[in-house]
């Protein structure tokens, strides 16, 4: 077994750690934490990978934006010290049963099926310059349409969750509770 | 060829997405579930790029589905976030149990 194949398995086994672990744990705080270190773990399989740019993007936009996002708004909404409840145990034992035999069906499938690796995966190198020619290229196998597509779909997002999260003003609250005591 | 065949690979990915997929079914506060999801898109992500390099090293188009599917969820979960933390002040409560007017 070579040096580059340790690497990969230590690296997976720390992904499926961090991932079981932020899962099952019952304060919400470790949680996001266990998140964190998962997706710190797959940005280091992007880089075993050799897909640099890949890498450095989920570790700016998952590790730097999601994660303390989602930080934030456990601060906002949790007392984060509190332990969640325990999920009912009969939920917990079909969930279980459900999860282990969908991922050994796939994983079956996944096996059965004999990929043909191609042989020159080595050489694989994927280059800055050449990912943002393709991405604004309007020849047959460019990227521009879904770019401005995504490009809209965040302005919307962007829009939208501020609507959605902006404080109504006072005089407007006093009209749903009325509202509210009148049905 | 490569040091670990792609079937190991996907073995990592497969085990990401059900282990996201047990977050979902078990846990009932909005955002553990938020994070669980993210934890299967990111299972995703590293399918494509697999696929990417081990089947098809000539081409990009992995590379940018991974892109791609990297901004949505950015914009997924701002939006999750704000509509969280919306129903935490008119509820008071994250639990999605708690917020059943709609169910019936």
């Amino acid at each position: 077994m070579s040096a580059s194949a340790i690497i990969f398995y230590c690296i997976s086994a720390f992904i499926l750690g961090a991932g079981i672990l932020s899962v099952t744990t019952r304060k919400i705080f470790r949680s996001a934490i266990w998140l964190l270190f998962s997706l710190i773990g797959i940005a280091g399989l992007y880089f075993w990978m050799d897909v640099n740019f890949i890498a450095a993007v989920q570790i700016i936009v998952y590790v730097g934006g999601i994660v303390v996002l989602i930080i934030f708004s456990i601060f906002l909404t949790q007392k984060a010290g509190e332990e969640m409840p325990k999920p009912i145990t009969k939920r917990l034992l079909f969930s279980i049963l459900a999860v282990l035999l969908g991922f050994v069906f796939t994983y079956r499938l996944i096996d059965q099926y004999g990929f043909k690796e191609s042989s020159d995966a080595g050489s694989f190198n994927v280059n800055v310059a050449d990912i943002g020619t393709q991405m604004l290229s309007t020849t047959e196998h460019g990227f521009v349409l879904p770019f401005e597509a995504v490009s809209m779909l965040l302005l919307a997002a962007m829009i939208g969750c501020i609507v959605i999260a902006i404080k109504s003003k006072p005089e407007a609250k006093e009209q749903i509770s009325n509202n509210k005591q009148g049905m | 060829m490569s040091p670990v065949p792609v079937t190991h690979i996907l073995f990592v990915s497969t085990a990401l997405f059900f282990i996201g997929m047990y977050g979902l079914f078990t846990r009932r506060n909005m955002i553990t579930m938020l994070m669980s999801v993210e934890l299967i898109l990111n299972s995703v992500n590293i399918n494509f790029v697999a696929f990417n390099k081990y089947l098809y090293p000539g081409k990009l188009d992995g590379i940018f589905f991974s892109l791609f599917i990297i901004t949505i969820a950015a914009a997924e979960a701002a939006v999750a976030i704000a509509i969280i933390i919306n129903l935490y002040r008119s509820h008071h409560s994250i639990d999605v149990e708690d917020a059943g007017e709609l169910k019936y």
